[in-house]
């Protein structure tokens, strides 16, 4: 028996459309963050689930995508939408230097990995450095009032973000399906199974490495710019953190690596699990910091022990959804 | 810039070093043997070092001299975690095995926030800061015996691995899996006791750091990308290489940190793995290509 | 007899001090079957990775329709017309049947669509249509080599090397996979490079069969001459054994 996932998704866009009407502020904001985990999770996906690319310094883009648009904004004031386009062009730009700089020297598997994580800490090590990007002590953007809604400068109450995030977290769900479905994503996937064959196929490996790591990098971009207007303050410390690397590859990981909803469903199991662990606990008046990441942790041990394929895979077959385009 | 200043942080960096490149050594074993990529392993190392501390503070006794009892406890928790955990895992694709030890890593430092909390914690021994003076340069007491107990648990592990029946099965395993296995050597416990061992080293070069360093639940994963930058810099495969690369990577890091900024002491390392990665990804010394 | 389709000349490769191959010279006519036979380790799979692009040679030239191809990336002398398949196969196993041959069938076709179809022909060719969704992995051995054997057949080669394609299967298979090669070539004209250990297949199969030793091409001819050649003979059998 097989399902087409269109009526689930079909009810799951509309649930989601309504959740404001519905919902606290509260469950709003861990709505808002779901999505924005789901977005990130899939732009990672892209470079490691579907090129099999590890990528472990994710958090570079997030980062540079961030500092490029909020520092546009608090020293030019240049809104968020123009500022998008400059740290889209320079996280494409630093993913392309990464790929060329590994790809042409044949670096892949773990020492892929770790040269993704150098220079994610190199970075951070970096903006440390640079005053002019408000250096360890943050950068703080300018918060205006907070109940209209001026989309200019992405300034408003908590439902214009969680609409805007879930607009991008849709549109990065329909661009991988779509991209999945298409010859970069056949190409993709044999590469990731086996690049000696794949290339005896025909298949410019370098270059379609490359343009994975271009999307991935660029979809993270708008990530990093969200969070910059969302939380209004940027510490190098934090933002290219290796903890903010392994944070956004949880949900993909867990969800299920490389499938096209993988990553929403593991940005919701475990940001609403670790949300009703950490309010169990101060219900009984425990406040323990960690636990959290240790909750996370222990999910993903018990993932890759018994479900390695992630829980979508898993589930899926329960339901009897078929994801692929096998008819 | 006096030369006796620089001939101190340089001393001082190649101490320290030795006791980097033993931390390294563990995982030189683990990642070149086991074809395990431990991404706990720093992880481990702040373990060692908080049980260090514990011990200090309710025992009083010097870290120096629990050395044998606490690596003899890693070495068993090492082969456990190993033959219990890890071992299917090897050969399982890449990735699953990566997110292994990912999440073990992410439980045990964020386990150790949850014991010890986030504040610096140290071991302040009576001679702390004392220190022998030679030739202009003033070497401190407990670096140059953190050093010397590196020195010595490493030239432990050469001799292991060279005379011992058991070392030479276990390189017969790194060498060849499955001829290994033909010849009847139990690999799956051989595993076991290279990951007990390198668990040892960590051990041992955890007890002999916390002397030298506060330590904090970040330090894991630090460390761990430095023992990585090590062990890549000084070439897998070869044990003199870790060394040699910690002493390295100590010395450019107290350089580092005396001419541009200490902030900044890390970001030499890590600019240092990505030139290694691109240009010589064999290492200074390391035999697979 | 007009240009050859494949010509080798003179190719070199040693690895770490080892010859393993030592100026080989030999070419393949249009339309076809060739056999590349000798005992094990004479540098037979060298060879073909050289002209497949997955090595380079250290000296010499491979021609293909005329033009170099040596040191060219794999790629590009797949696109230039020569499919192989390996000798320890390599299935996209996480991938399904259909899709591991739609891979090869994007090689020429312009979308999705038609390279699936494409592909699903040639799956029903070589039976394995019936198992086009189960991912790759499953498969059982003879499948997996037939599946193989689809995918570089989907990329619309002019030249299909095959590395030991019979290795491994009972003797029904092995006919019936004789069967397929000798009618594909007849119905086509699709030229073929083989390198083979199991005979009835070299000799039912080949017009002319070169046989390297030790990395040397030791002697060429028709399969009744190379069954009565004393150092063909030798060199299978050991000097001893004559």
């Amino acid at each position: 028996m097989t399902r087409s996932p269109v009526a689930l998704l079909a009810a799951l866009a509309a649930l989601l459309l309504v959740l404001p009407l519905f919902a606290g502020s509260y469950a709003l904001s861990v709505a808002t963050l779901i999505l924005y985990f789901a977005y990130t999770g899939q732009a990672w996906n892209v470079m490691t689930g579907f090129a099999g690319q590890l990528s472990l310094g994710h958090s570079l883009y997030v980062g540079v995508g961030a500092y490029a648009a909020g520092a546009l904004f608090y020293h030019y004031g240049i809104g968020p939408w123009a500022g998008l386009w400059i740290a889209i062009l320079l996280c494409v730009l630093m993913g392309l230097i990464i790929g060329f700089l590994a790809f042409r020297f044949g670096i892949s598997g773990v020492y892929f990995a770790l040269l993704t994580i150098a220079f994610a800490e190199f970075t951070r090590i970096g903006f440390d450095h640079l005053d002019w990007l408000g250096g360890p002590g943050g950068m703080f953007l300018k918060v205006a009032q907070r109940d209209q809604i001026d989309l200019a400068n992405f300034r408003g109450p908590p439902v214009m973000y969680y609409y805007t995030m879930l607009a991008f977290a849709g549109g990065a769900l329909a661009l991988c399906a779509w991209l999945l479905r298409s010859r970069a994503g056949y190409y993709w996937r044999a590469i990731r199974e086996d690049e000696e064959a794949a290339r005896s196929l025909g298949i410019n490996a370098f270059r379609w490495k490359m343009l994975a790591v271009a999307i991935s990098s660029a979809m993270t971009a708008v990530s990093g710019v969200f969070f910059a207007f969302y939380y209004n303050n940027l510490f190098p410390e934090q933002i290219f953190s290796i903890n903010r690397s392994i944070e956004l590859i949880l949900g993909p990981v867990i969800g299920g690596l490389g499938t096209l909803f993988g990553p929403i469903l593991g940005a919701a199991v475990l940001t609403l699990l670790s949300d009703g662990l950490t309010d169990l606990l101060a219900a009984l008046g425990w406040e323990i910091p960690g636990i959290k990441q240790v909750f996370y942790g222990v999910v993903l041990l018990l993932v890759v022990m018994f479900l390695p394929n992630g829980i979508w895979p898993a589930l899926a077959k329960r339901l009897g959804i078929r994801e692929a385009e096998d008819r | 810039m006096s030369w006796d200043l620089v001939a101190n942080v340089v001393v001082a960096g190649v101490l320290t070093g030795l006791v980097y490149g033993l931390m390294a050594l563990g995982l030189s074993v683990i990642f070149g043997v086991v074809r395990v990529v431990n991404f706990a392993h720093g992880e481990m190392m702040t373990i060692a070092m908080y049980s260090a501390v514990l011990i200090f503070g309710s025992l009083k006794l010097d870290p120096f001299l629990v050395l044998l009892p606490v690596a003899a406890a890693f070495f068993v928790f090492g082969y456990v975690l190993q033959t219990g955990l890890i071992n299917p895992f090897i050969t399982r694709p890449e990735h699953t095995q990566f997110m292994l030890l990912i999440a073990l890593a992410i439980i045990m430092t964020n386990a150790l926030l949850m014991l010890f909390g986030p504040e610096a914690r140290s071991v302040q021994v009576d001679y702390q800061l004392e220190s022998f003076e030679l030739g202009g340069v003033l070497l401190d007491k407990v670096r140059l015996y953190a050093a010397s107990v590196a020195v010595v648990a490493a030239a432990s592990l050469f001799a292991f691995f060279r005379f011992t029946l058991t070392g030479k099965s276990i390189r017969a395993c790194a060498d060849n899996h499955l001829g290994a296995r033909v010849v009847g050597l139990n690999v799956k416990r051989l595993y076991g006791l290279t990951f007990g061992l390198g668990a040892a080293c960590v051990a041992v070069a955890g007890c002999a750091m916390v002397l030298l360093v506060d330590v904090t639940p970040s330090l894991g994963p630090y460390y761990t990308l430095l023992a990585f930058v090590i062990v890549i810099v000084g070439g897998l495969g070869s044990m003199t290489g870790a060394l040699l690369g910690g002493v390295l990577i100590g010395v450019s890091e107290a350089l580092a940190g005396l001419l541009i900024a200490p902030s900044a002491k890390s970001m030499f390392s890590f600019g240092l793995l990505i030139l290694v990665l691109l240009l010589r990804p064999q290492g200074l010394l390391g035999k697979r290509s | 007899m007009g240009t050859p389709l494949l010509e080798v000349s003179g190719i070199d490769k040693s690895f770490r001090g080892l010859q393993a191959v030592a100026r080989v010279s030999f070419s393949v006519e249009p339309g076809h079957i060739v056999a590349l036979i000798g005992p094990n380790g004479a540098g037979k799979t060298t060879c073909f990775n050289m002209i497949a692009g997955t090595l380079a040679p250290d000296a010499g030239e491979v021609r293909f329709a005329g033009q170099r191809i040596d040191g060219l990336r794999a790629d590009r002398i797949c696109a230039a017309g020569i499919g192989r398949t390996f000798q320890l196969v390599k299935p996209f196993g996480g991938l399904s049947v259909l899709d591991n041959v739609t891979v090869g069938a994007l090689n020429r076709e312009a979308n999705v669509p038609s390279a699936r179809r494409r592909a699903l022909g040639i799956l029903e060719r070589l039976g394995l249509a019936d198992k086009r969704r189960q991912p790759a992995a499953s498969l059982t051995l003879p499948d997996r080599k037939r599946l193989e054997v689809a995918r570089a057949l989907a990329t619309e080669p002019r030249l299909l090397l095959l590395d030991e394609v019979m290795a491994g299967l009972r003797p029904t298979e092995t006919d019936q996979m004789i069967g397929f090669f000798r009618k594909l070539n007849e119905e086509t004209g699709l030229t073929i490079l083989l390198i083979e250990h199991v005979m009835r297949a070299v000799m039912a199969l080949s017009r002319e069969i070169h046989v390297l030793h030790h990395g040397e091409l030791i002697a060429s001819g028709s399969p009744e001459e190379i069954a009565r050649h004393p150092a063909v003979l030798a060199s299978y059998l050991g000097e001893e054994a004559l």
